[in-house]
């Protein structure tokens, strides 16, 4: 663990998205306490007024201060990410687990079933299924994480195909463990930080994908705040309004950024084959 | 004899490509008394670990009977299975590989003794601190992890989690052919320990031929998964029948200087046990070999009293 930290800590760029990705907490956490205004409330006085003093990132078309929009849009990017992944990363271990584990038909059916999905455009499934169960908050994280579970459980399935020829696995079945017994006590936990590593990278994904939907209007809806809602708005008026395209780009820019940096920065300090290549 | 462990005419191939097979380990029959020593010998690729994993039930045979303690291993019910489990253990070659590197070591060895309910789940750690002291190491392992240890060191947590269950027999797999020399006659005095005082048995498997001479009572020499000699340790190692153990220990460097023994030197390599040779497996490398040897595949038998080779030259 100590050597973990301490690639961690020589790897400049995963240091700094580690502290963007830790800001961004720290902002969604605080949300109502940090935002100047009521994210809903409509000023027909200040209706969209650019950058000031009062408004540092200026105002939408309802007079909203986008600032405290996109402060309560974090909180959304934020849940939405994790409770997709985390569906996905569940969903995935158990497939990626029985797979791994059991192999022959099993293995053969979960792997096919899993080419399937790939093979499926994951937005256009989404949005074809959107469209009928309705958008919701709840539905987009579920819906996000049906769908991103494959990689998870290819990954898993690798770790457990290799760990279960190991002899301690052999040495565990000869003292008579059971078949959950040597899953979730000798396999998973030798096998989790591949996985850690796709979730934080699988983080970044989901709220793109979030944002994308909100774009689209099938993601969350207006009056509640995300950085793809906001965008929708910065799009019907790009012409007068820049602000309102700008700031949640940037905001949705630099959090995929700073997921994808962290996951790489896990990845190169977990892996033990790089710890050897210089310092 | 009280025979503690019977394997008859067992047998595992393994599928390949082609339709073929992998015999790994071909009509391999003996028996082991209680409190007595088998010493396992042959090149790797043998067919030894395989043979291991057999027994010890981690691998359905392809053919062939293996009893433990009277109980069939491979038809075992699941009541039965835990009391074999109970009475065989096995150690690996590789002691860190056969410990799991995310489990304390108190977890290690107490896996063993909570999923066969030897003490309760209190009693636990003052139990594996007990064992552990049976193996010659002190209570502060407890809480460290695998890699914290030295190899020696492992193979004492590995054997003191074998103990565990208080078992008849140990299977013991190359077990100290990964450790120094020095270290590996520590592990041998207290595997030699653990016989006196708790009459343990062992299935000892091994590439070293003076391990198993000084650690056997009866030795068998295996060659592309087949035995092809067993006997008396004393016997096979002063008076070989087999060519093949012949040329083995031919092989064993000889303390005494003035009395050099003369060297067999075997031609080619061992053969692929996908294309086994027809006849005798060994002819091809054999240096006394005669007529029948590439077409009639030799008996496997008592030739002599309580010496059972698989030879035309014995008949």
């Amino acid at each position: 663990m100590n050597i973990f930290w301490k690639r961690f800590k020589q790897n400049r760029l995963a240091t700094a998205g580690g502290v963007m990705v830790l800001l961004l907490f720290i902002v969604a956490a605080f949300a109502p306490l940090i935002s100047p205004f009521d994210p809903n409330e409509i000023d027909r006085n200040s209706i969209l007024e650019p950058p000031s003093e009062v408004h540092i990132l200026g105002t939408d078309d309802l007079g909203r201060d986008v600032f405290s929009r996109m402060i309560f849009g974090s909180w959304i990017s934020l849940a939405v990410g994790f409770v997709a992944v985390g569906i996905a990363t569940f969903i995935g271990i158990i497939f990626g687990a029985l797979s791994g584990y059991y192999g022959g038909w099993t293995d053969r059916i979960i792997m096919r079933f899993v080419d399937i999905m790939l093979s499926i455009p994951t937005l256009f499934l989404i949005l074809a299924v959107i469209a009928f169960i309705g958008p919701s908050i709840w539905n987009i994280m579920i819906i996000i994480g049906l769908t991103s579970w494959m990689g998870v459980a290819r990954l898993v399935r690798a770790e457990f195909l290799s760990l279960k020829e190991r002899e301690f696995i052999l040495a565990a079945k000869a003292m008579g463990a059971g078949d959950m017994r040597i899953i979730f006590s000798h396999i998973m936990p030798n096998s989790m930080s591949p996985v850690f590593i796709s979730a934080v990278l699988g983080v970044a994904a989901a709220i793109l994908l979030e944002s994308a939907l909100s774009f689209l209007g099938l993601g969350i809806q207006p009056p509640t705040p995300s950085w793809g809602n906001i965008l929708t708005l910065g799009k019907d008026n790009i012409e007068i309004a820049w602000w309102l395209s700008v700031f949640p780009g940037l905001a949705i820019l630099f959090t995929v950024l700073a997921y994808n940096l962290v996951g790489e920065g896990l990845r190169d300090a977990l892996d033990p084959r790089l710890w050897q290549r210089g310092r | 004899m009280n025979e503690l462990l019977k394997l008859e005419r067992t047998k595992k191939y393994f599928p390949v490509k082609g339709n073929r097979f992998l015999k790994a380990v071909d009509d391999v029959s003996f028996s082991v008394a209680a409190g007595g020593v088998f010493g396992l010998v042959g090149e790797s690729g043998c067919g030894k670990s395989t043979l291991a994993r057999l027994i010890l039930g981690l691998m359905e045979p392809t053919g062939g009977e293996i009893f433990f303690d009277g109980m069939n291993v491979i038809t075992a019910t699941r009541h039965e299975l835990s009391r074999i489990r109970r009475g065989l253990q096995i150690i690996f070659q590789d002691p860190l590989a056969s410990l799991n590197p995310r489990k304390r070591i108190q977890d290690a060895v107490g896996e063993s003794l909570l999923i066969n309910d030897v003490v309760k789940r209190r009693e636990i750690r003052d139990h594996v601190a007990h064992l552990l002291g049976k193996v010659g190491m002190d209570e502060d392992a407890l809480g460290r992890y695998p890699h914290e240890f030295s190899g020696g060191q492992r193979q004492r947590i590995c054997i003191a989690r074998a103990l565990a269950v208080n078992p008849k027999m140990i299977v013991a797999d190359e077990a100290i052919s990964s450790l120094d020399v020095s270290i590996q006659a520590q592990i041998l005095n207290l595997l030699e320990d653990l016989r006196r005082d708790n009459g343990l048995a062992y299935v000892f498997i091994s590439h070293n031929l003076l391990t198993v001479e000084h650690f056997s009572d009866t030795v068998a020499v295996m060659y592309l998964g087949k035995i092809v000699e067993m006997s008396a340790t004393e016997e096979l190692f002063n008076d070989p029948l087999h060519p093949y153990t012949e040329a083995l220990l031919s092989a064993v460097p000889k303390p005494d200087v003035g009395k050099k023994g003369k060297r067999i030197i075997l031609e080619g390599d061992v053969p692929s046990p996908v294309h086994i040779p027809p006849g005798c497996p060994f002819h091809t490398r054999c240096p006394k070999r005669f007529e029948p040897c590439d077409k009639e595949v030799p008996v496997y038998k008592e030739v002599k009293n309580q010496r059972w080779v698989s030879c035309h030259l014995w008949v």
